[in-house]
């Protein structure tokens, strides 16, 4: 089946951002977001503004109606078996502090083990480092090789040690190294260890399918493709959610509640407590259709493109050091470092030109120690990139070095 | 329109002291020695002290990260040698910032007052406040 190519010129044109002339470079920290995701969230406050799941009026009805209507979107978007697998967080982070507390809380035990990876982000870090130091858990980081690609020869060597559970993103953020997940979940999951999946970085740009993956957990935020902050997804497979405690008390959440004691409200509910991010949530549900509408093939597809000649210009510069793997390994991410010029100021001069470039540890501190570097420079790319914002981006570079010179 | 923009933040003097840092390096046995870095950027800088008779008599200063944080450290050490600790007590962001004589975005600040921060904690003890 041949993929559709992007018509990125008509694309630009639902994102009036850009009529700032900005060079945007920075979509794996946050996206743009199109008119269709704003004009729903802007839909819901000014036609069906109310409160979901409680009144009964007709507006209230129309907003319940369009909020659920993002888990059906959602969980087709990552081929779930069930909606009720589709539980609504604030994104990533939320998602996975979720499993860390409510299923971690109930299953990590003193000695257990979990594995990370060097290049996991620190959401996907400091949850389970909290939750080892409680739990008398410990946690082995598995390594990257020289081009950037996890060790999977280490990875191996401790599954053989039994881990309770195991943690890595599909894609890198600091590096953009795509992580053959499929093989990693199947592995852990023969040794009977739970799987949680990180898919910030790859729900917006490649096509998902959890079922394939073969995961237990699979964690990403809306805010990374297309959609509004505030409102992401916690997939889990239905029988640890259901065998998992709420993780936030409150309103919404709850069945019954009696001065004796309560009982939860059904998947996913369970885990929704109090007033909900609705117009965000919505927002999500038009970034989904988006999306759909572009292909998520497609998507993939001119993201290679855009990383393939934007490696090539970064590579043809001089004193300039890319890290991770060759493009066909990657997603729109380059981490670049410029010899004698830090990378805030790098920044800075871009800047100066409308180019927003990433400066910085990207939340991988655990990454950038081992590369042995403070920071990086790092340009993504998403659905609305083009070519001469790389040029841009090249130029801002060369003018940086004539600066230091 | 940009270069000129760019040369004016990163003013001559500024990438003067970034690659010819003053009073770079460590002294033997000092009096004082500090050291911050700023987590984010991954910016460091340590001072050390040789104080006599209440006067900062000579200092050097190490670390590594971007222009502004390296440069705004250089600038204060060159004030600092020769000068009496409680004057040096009154050093505060307006005088920093006011040397570097360039317009700093907020997300640089902490890059531009990280040396000052060393001062304040290292050399008086003072409490970490924030400079923000």
């Amino acid at each position: 089946m041949a993929i559709r190519t992007l018509d990125v010129a008509a694309i630009r044109k639902d994102f009036p951002i850009f009529e700032t002339g900005i060079a945007y470079l920075d979509s794996a920290n946050t996206s743009q977001r199109p008119r269709q995701v704003t004009g729903a969230m802007l839909e819901y406050f000014e036609k069906f503004n109310s409160n979901i799941h409680r009144a009964a009026y007709r507006i209230a009805e129309e907003a319940t109606v369009r909020y659920e209507a993002t888990r059906e979107k959602v969980r087709a978007f990552i081929n779930a078996a069930s909606t009720k697998e589709i539980v609504y967080t604030r994104g990533t982070t939320e998602a996975i502090n979720l499993v860390a507390y409510a299923w971690g809380r109930k299953n990590i035990k003193s000695g257990d083990l979990i594995v990370l990876t060097i290049l996991d982000h620190h959401s996907n870090i400091v949850p389970w480092q909290i939750l080892a130091a409680e739990k008398g858990a410990h946690i082995e980081y598995v390594d990257i090789d020289e081009r950037g690609e996890l060790r999977q020869d280490q990875f191996a060597d401790l599954l053989k040690r039994g881990p309770k559970l195991v943690a890595f993103n599909l894609v890198s953020n600091a590096m953009g190294t795509i992580n053959p997940a499929r093989e990693m979940v199947a592995a852990a999951k023969k040794t009977g260890a739970t799987v949680l999946v990180d898919g910030a970085q790859s729900t917006p740009h490649q096509p998902v399918d959890v079922r394939a993956l073969g995961c237990d957990f699979y964690a990403f935020s809306g805010h990374k493709m297309l959609g509004p902050t505030g409102a992401g997804i916690l997939y889990g497979r239905r029988e640890l959610l259901e065998a998992m405690d709420p993780f936030m008390a409150g309103g919404d959440m709850i069945k019954t509640v009696r001065v004796e004691g309560t009982t939860y409200h059904d998947l996913p509910w369970k885990f929704e407590a109090g007033t909900q991010a609705i117009a965000e949530v919505i927002g999500l549900g038009a970034a989904v259709d988006y999306l759909n509408e572009l292909g998520m093939d497609a998507v993939r597809a001119h993201e290679l493109e855009i990383t393939e000649y934007a490696y090539e210009s970064l590579s043809e510069v001089d004193r300039l050091t890319v890290y991770g793997p060759p493009p066909s390994r990657r997603a729109g991410v380059i981490s670049f470092a410029l010899q004698g010029i830090h990378p805030h100021d790098l920044a800075t001069i871009a800047d100066r030109d409308q180019v927003c470039l990433r400066a910085g540890h990207h939340c991988a501190m655990p990454l950038m120690t081992r590369l042995g570097i403070p920071a990086t420079a790092r340009a993504s790319f998403y659905v609305y990139t083009q070519k001469e914002e790389v040029d841009r981006l090249v130029s801002s570079i060369k003018e940086a070095q004539r600066i230091f010179a | 329109m940009m270069a000129t923009a760019d040369d004016q933040f990163y003013r001559e003097y500024i990438l003067d002291h970034y690659k010819n840092p003053r009073n770079y390096g460590r002294l033997e046995q000092p009096d004082i020695s500090h050291e911050e870095d700023n987590p984010l950027c991954g910016d460091v800088v340590g001072m050390d002290f040789r104080v006599k008779d209440g006067v900062i008599e000579d200092i050097r200063f190490h670390g590594r990260g971007c222009a502004i944080s390296q440069a705004s450290a250089s600038l204060l050490t060159e004030r600092l040698k020769g000068l009496a600790l409680e004057d040096a007590k009154r050093i505060n962001k307006d005088d920093v910032l006011g040397e570097l004589g360039i317009e700093i975005s907020p997300a640089r600040i902490k890059c531009a007052l990280l040396s000052l921060k060393v001062l304040k904690v290292g050399a008086y003890g003072l409490a970490d406040d924030d400079e923000e």
